[in-house]
């Protein structure tokens, strides 16, 4: 039987061959850029590596100081979990209710709206807009709005004072979040058969909030998961604003570093490869757990 | 239509429209004002109380942008002619190889499809941001560090523009490719002839996504060379310098942000058609 099934999988890959020959460019890609980085980082995760000599194999040394010696690693994973649980789920919400607002506006409202929406994530390190809008001095529009009616009297150090800066790069991440999973939500939306909500009405539908719990929601099952993905994508890939807005590694107190920067920093600053891939690992896994998470309380 | 009921009160639409419009503000008043900021004079930065808008607009900040200001050496239209010819190249290629590495994954039946699959859609969470470091340890392996190849080639693993291919894919009737299976057309002459024509919208969205990922690639850490180096990159030198710096600043913003909404405005009917499939089944 055994020999068989192998038999007769050699045969469907022999029938394969020109599935796998219109794979074969995007998996070269995929593989190398993708897969291997991951099997790299768990395989280096267990070396002492600087990019000039060979690795050097230390077992869980770098896992051991990743959980025991690095207290800063605490607090990059405390600023992330931040994101992944504050940020995360109120721009998910956030882009899902911009997405039916704008639904109950007519065609040509409807396409500007989301154009005004959807800009902010396509504009790259336009987020460097904020830098001046919470600038230090009293010329940041922010402060002097403040100073203007009087509710301070010294412009307020908005980026680098470790009380304001992690709170205001969620504002921008929040206003960056409209991306892809916002699209998403639009094109459910409007994929909705009407005459369901007619049948809705029959069966004693009162309003709109009852609408989008009994129908709305429950047909916009998939792209809400897909939404999830992306936003989980996003938000734990934040890492760019976080060092370029509120400096990241650098910051006071590292008010603003995310386990991203962490691993930017021991990667592309000190040179210890290992621990970045060790850290790089921790992270992957926390992704992987976190979709796990995300998908059952969405299923209920 | 006429039985769908309740119509809106008209508190209702108060409501609707006031809650769009504070959003709409909060989204736009960044944009508007990196407009406002790109047209100002260097003193208008510095009055107070500051101001969003401009009072007496100029161009200069534009004219300084394109003599040479970002660096010494290296010319603005360098760094945008890197932008431009990365975007393109990557996402041209990129379009091809996934289009057709998405037909078998959505209508051939082979061992491994499932798992191609599922991995795909994994994938989806494991941005070029979160893979940086293991990426940059590669390029270095492959000794394509400080070359235009360490900013396209991983862009190129991108499994976004593929899954949602696949997932447009899947509404194509079988009946279609069978018919021309049987006029004795070849795969490759299925893909060209009849997959393709069949998912442009999928096509145009993938052109979306990639080229704004691409248009907006900084190359840090891989790229040194300040000639190769793109116009994210020059952005991020001029807005270092602070507020200084903030006209030329805003007028590279501005212009970074047009060719990608511009593209989405263009082509947004077939990204949302291609959205539409973009569920996951799970």
């Amino acid at each position: 039987m055994a020999i068989k099934n192998e038999h007769s999988l050699g045969r469907r890959m022999r029938k394969g061959a020109v599935s796998y020959a219109m794979l074969a460019p995007f998996m070269i890609f995929f593989i190398l850029f993708t897969v291997l980085p991951v099997l790299a980082a768990i395989g280096l995760s267990f070396t002492n590596f600087n990019m000039l000599e060979t690795p050097e194999f230390i077992g869980l040394q770098n896992y051991q100081r990743l959980f025991v010696g690095d207290t800063v690693f605490i607090t990059a994973i405390k600023n992330t979990l931040i994101f992944a649980v504050i940020c995360g789920p109120v721009s998910y919400l956030f882009a899902f209710f911009m997405a039916w607002l704008i639904n109950e506006m007519p065609k040509q409202l409807r396409v500007l709206l989301t154009v005004i929406f959807y800009a902010p994530s396509v504009s790259g390190n336009v987020y460097f807009i904020w830098t001046y809008l919470f600038s230090g001095d009293s010329y940041g529009l922010v402060n002097g709005w403040l100073m203007q009616l009087g509710l301070i009297q010294q412009p307020v150090l908005w980026l680098t004072n470790p009380t304001y800066n992690l709170t205001i790069i969620i504002i921008v991440q929040l206003w960056l979040s409209l991306g892809v999973s916002f699209l998403s939500f639009i094109a459910g939306l409007q994929g909705i058969d009407p005459s369901q909500y007619e049948a809705g009405a029959i069966d004693g539908i009162r309003n709109r909030f009852q609408e989008l719990w009994y129908i709305t929601i429950p047909n916009m099952k998939s792209m809400m998961l897909f939404g999830a993905v992306m936003q989980i994508a996003t938000i734990f890939g934040v890492g760019d604003i976080t060092q370029n807005l509120g400096g990241g590694y650098n910051s006071v107190n590292y008010s603003t570093l995310t386990i991203l920067n962490h691993i930017t920093d021991y990667g592309t600053v000190r040179y210890e490869m290992g621990y970045a891939c060790c850290i790089a690992v921790f992270l992957f896994v926390l992704i992987v757990l976190f979709k796990k998470l995300v998908f059952r309380l969405l299923k209920w | 239509m006429a039985l769908r009921k309740h119509r809106r009160s008209l508190f209702g639409t108060i409501m609707l429209a006031l809650v769009l419009i504070i959003f709409a503000c909060f989204m736009a008043l960044p944009v508007i004002y990196t407009i406002a900021s790109s047209l100002k004079p260097p003193e208008e930065f510095f009055i107070f109380p500051p101001r969003i808008l401009v009072q007496s607009p100029t161009l200069d900040n534009f004219k300084a942008l394109a003599s040479n200001l970002a660096s010494s050496w290296v010319p603005f239209e360098r760094y945008l002619f890197n932008s431009i010819y990365m975007s393109v190249i990557s996402t041209v290629a990129y379009v091809i190889v996934a289009a057709l590495a998405a037909y078998p994954l959505a209508k051939h039946q082979f061992p491994g499809k499932a798992a191609l699959n599922s991995m795909i859609t994994l994938a989806l969470m494991f941005t070029a941001a979160v893979l940086s470091i293991p990426q940059y340890i590669i390029l270095s392996v492959l000794g394509w560090i400080d070359t235009p190849l360490a900013v396209m080639a991983p862009a190129m693993a991108s499994t976004m523009g593929v899954f949602l291919c696949v997932q447009f894919l899947e509404t194509l009737p079988y009946s279609v490719l069978e018919s021309a299976r049987m006029d004795g057309a070849g795969e490759w002459r299925v893909w060209w002839s009849i997959v393709v024509p069949n998912i442009r919208p999928a096509l145009f969205t993938m052109v979306i996504f990639q080229f704004q990922a691409a248009w907006n690639s900084t190359g840090a850490n891989v790229i040194y060379n300040e000639a190769l180096k793109t116009l994210p990159a020059a952005m991020t030198q001029i807005a270092s310098a602070g507020i200084a710096r903030a006209g030329v600043g805003s007028a590279s913003a501005f212009i970074l942000m047009i060719p990608p909404v511009l593209v989405f405005i263009l082509s947004q009917a077939n990204v949302m058609e291609t959205m539409a499939h973009s569920g996951i089944k799970d």
